[in-house]
């Protein structure tokens, strides 16, 4: 089976501080990383591959330097790296970042099953990979704790709901997003990392896709930001000392009197 | 036709509050060959660049960034589009309790626009709650009916859904955030050609353009965005529980039940059903809860847990977990809460022996009180908390319990 996954480069969140002065993020030293998400849609793929044979390609919508991330996937075990990049894809919101990349994965006709993470840690919308099996006209799981059983034709997963999980059943081709639970991703072999360095990323821009300009970007997307603003910043409380009968007496009866317990 | 974005090289003095107020990191510093070591110039990187006017704001002084945006013109025809809907989610049959959430701020923005406010209920035996849906504020409840619908499924409902906008064309659709909402509403909205705006935590009307304002968190909730969908109809929203209070329930309200046929031989349907496994360690969705008791690392082991569970049942309470908990493997990854986990906004969030990570705070920080408990008073968690006790929390927990037993006794 040829499987694909899609990812996204972002902020390496660890390191992402706020200025205490100017209450902005602080950018600088800030390291671009694959999405937290995304290594375990990686992995779930070298293991689908594992289980059943074929290949793996991962695909990436980003500017030139998000070429790392799609190498360190490949130190992970992905066979091929495909990136898609133009000016006319800047500032797309999740609909044109959808469009993009349906139109590319459109130009690679053999794919089985695209997996993506649940979602990407700086956006944090989780609408990517929904709307582009919607655009790609598969069915689509999301929030995928664990794949039960895969052949060429179909796939049996677990969906993680709030209450509990379903257990569903997909004709391939499909899409499914995934979630920390799936797997614990590996560390990059010896070889990974050589395969990595001589990997040749494929380049796809919008007319190699057959991309309608006027759907891409910032141009084509419904939505638009207005404002950006920084939300004030939650200012540290009372604080209690001493022993834990007095605190924890002081304690309730606040809690009591302002109402937020009875 | 596409949007510009300059440094006005004579006005900028390369002082770098533009650099600062970047929310995507898109400018730089550059040295001035003619100025070295004297004025620096600010670049934009236009690959990063979103227009979004932050940068602006900050060169207020200087006046030194020109951007000029395109003229939207719109893809539909707006005026066709009328009405506020909210999506009322079920889960095995029962509403989902962000439905009234959305029910409520709906109203409000429903009445701003001076249209009705509509409901969608999609199941299977659920005509019999289209009512509760009236009671709480809905005038209009459009209701499908069928077997097909028993269990949530994305193909489905996003195409009936679908359906249902592409024949009575609404302005606005609101929806929870939840695993189900988030799921197919994206699908919904990838047909149809529409902004969706995920997890907003307030909307409101610019009345001149009939624009719904959708603020939402971005970059872990350290930025916080206004989203437009200025072009495209019906807007769609995602929100999350407990941003919006319940609306209140007015029994027998009059409203209009529109119970519509199913075809189903019309209805996409690939995938199949198989089952539904219930989290027997989740008795109180994390999610829902009004108040949430966590533990983490400061545990020191798993037994900590039963007296956090015994703590958060006294409370009526659910159970959370930091990441280095779940880890550790002491409790399951359905109690985490944060940037891998879930995102929470209780009432009362209890962090006890959680320092405060970023990746922590970020899935908590809206929370209404925030106690930590806790042996380091330098913490992150202690230092943002509403209140912090500084201690062993094998002992404030069982002096708190105590105490709460005491005052309950007492009444």
């Amino acid at each position: 089976m040829h499987i694909l996954v899609c990812i996204k480069q972002v902020p390496g969140t660890t390191n992402v501080q706020i200025d205490p002065e100017k209450g902005t993020l602080k950018r600088e030293g800030v390291e671009a990383v694959i999405n937290p998400f995304d290594e375990y849609a990686i992995e779930e793929a070298v293991r689908l591959k594992e289980r059943i044979g074929g290949t793996v390609t991962v695909i990436t919508m980003g500017p030139p330097q998000a070429e790392s991330a799609l190498r360190e996937a490949i130190s992970r075990g992905v066979d091929n790296a495909i990136l898609v990049g133009d000016r006319a894809f800047a500032g797309a919101d999740t609909w044109a970042t959808s469009y993009a990349l349906s139109s590319a994965i459109k130009t690679i006709k053999d794919f089985g099953v695209i997996i993506c993470g649940k979602q990407a840690t700086d956006g944090d919308t989780a609408q990517v990979g929904p709307s582009v099996a919607e655009m790609l006209n598969i069915p689509h799981i999301a929030y995928v704790k664990k794949v039960e059983d895969v052949t060429e034709t179909s796939m049996k997963v677990e969906r993680m709901m709030e209450d509990g999980y379903d257990l569903i059943e997909t004709p391939v081709p499909c899409l499914i997003t995934v979630v920390k639970e799936i797997n614990t991703p590996r560390v990059p072999s010896l070889r990974g990392k050589m395969a990595a360095k001589k990997a040749v990323i494929t380049q796809l821009n919008a007319q190699t896709i057959n991309a309608d300009v006027t759907k891409t970007g910032l141009a084509g997307s419904p939505t638009q930001v207005k404002k950006i603003f920084t939300p004030p910043q939650r200012q540290g409380g009372e604080k209690f000392t001493g022993e834990p009968q007095d605190m924890a007496a002081e304690l309730v009866k606040k809690l009591l009197n302002s109402g937020v317990i009875n | 036709m596409a949007n510009k974005i300059n440094i006005l090289a004579d006005k900028c003095i390369g002082c770098g509050l533009c650099v600062g107020n970047c929310p995507f990191g898109a400018i730089n510093l550059q040295e001035r060959p003619e100025h070295p070591r004297k004025f620096k110039l600010a670049v934009i990187d236009a690959n990063k660049c979103t227009f979004c006017g932050a940068c602006i704001e900050s060169c207020k002084t200087f006046k030194a960034i020109e951007m000029q945006k395109d003229e939207v013109k719109s893809a539909v025809d707006k005026s066709l589009y009328r009405g506020v809907w909210v999506y009322a989610e079920q889960r095995h049959g029962e509403i989902s309790s962000v439905v009234y959430e959305l029910l409520n701020q709906g109203s409000v923005l429903a009445k701003s626009l001076n249209v009705p406010l509509s409901a969608v209920l999609i199941g299977s035996n659920i005509t019999s709650k289209a009512q509760d849906l009236i009671d709480r504020g809905a005038d209009k409840v459009y209701v499908y009916d069928d077997p097909i619908f028993i269990e949530f499924q994305d193909d489905p409902y996003s195409c009936i859904l679908t359906s249902l906008i592409e024949k009575e064309k609404p302005e606005i659709i609101l929806m929870g955030a939840t695993n189900i909402g988030r799921s197919f509403a994206s699908r919904v909205a990838a047909k149809i050609y529409t902004g969706l705006t995920a997890d907003c935590t307030a909307l409101d009307i610019d009345l001149e353009t009939r624009n719904l304002l959708q603020t939402r968190p971005a970059f872990g909730g350290n930025i916080m965005a206004t989203i437009l969908t200025p072009r495209h109809r019906p807007q769609m929203a995602t929100v999350r529980h407990k941003v919006f209070k319940e609306a209140k329930v007015e029994q027998g309200r009059k409203g209009e039940i529109i119970v519509n046929k199913v075809d189903a031989s019309k209805i996409i349907s690939r995938t199949k059903f198989l089952g539904f496994i219930k989290d027997a360690s989740a008795s109180i969705n994390i999610s829902d809860a009004d108040i949430i008791v966590s533990g983490g690392r400061g545990l020191g082991n798993p037994e900590g847990f039963k007296l956090i569970a015994e703590f958060a049942e006294l409370l009526g309470g659910a159970v959370g977990s930091s990441r280095a908990a779940v880890d550790s493997n002491w409790i399951p990854y359905s109690h985490q809460v944060g940037q891998t986990g879930r995102t929470v906004a209780p009432k009362i969030y209890i962090a006890c022996g959680i320092s405060g990570q970023i990746q922590h705070m970020v899935g908590m920080s809206s929370s209404d009180t925030i106690i930590a408990i806790n042996k380091d008073k330098e913490c992150p968690m202690m230092q943002m908390a509403t209140y912090s006790l500084e201690g062993d929390l094998y002992e404030i927990i069982p002096a708190i319990i105590k105490e709460i037993k005491k005052s309950r006794c007492a009444i």
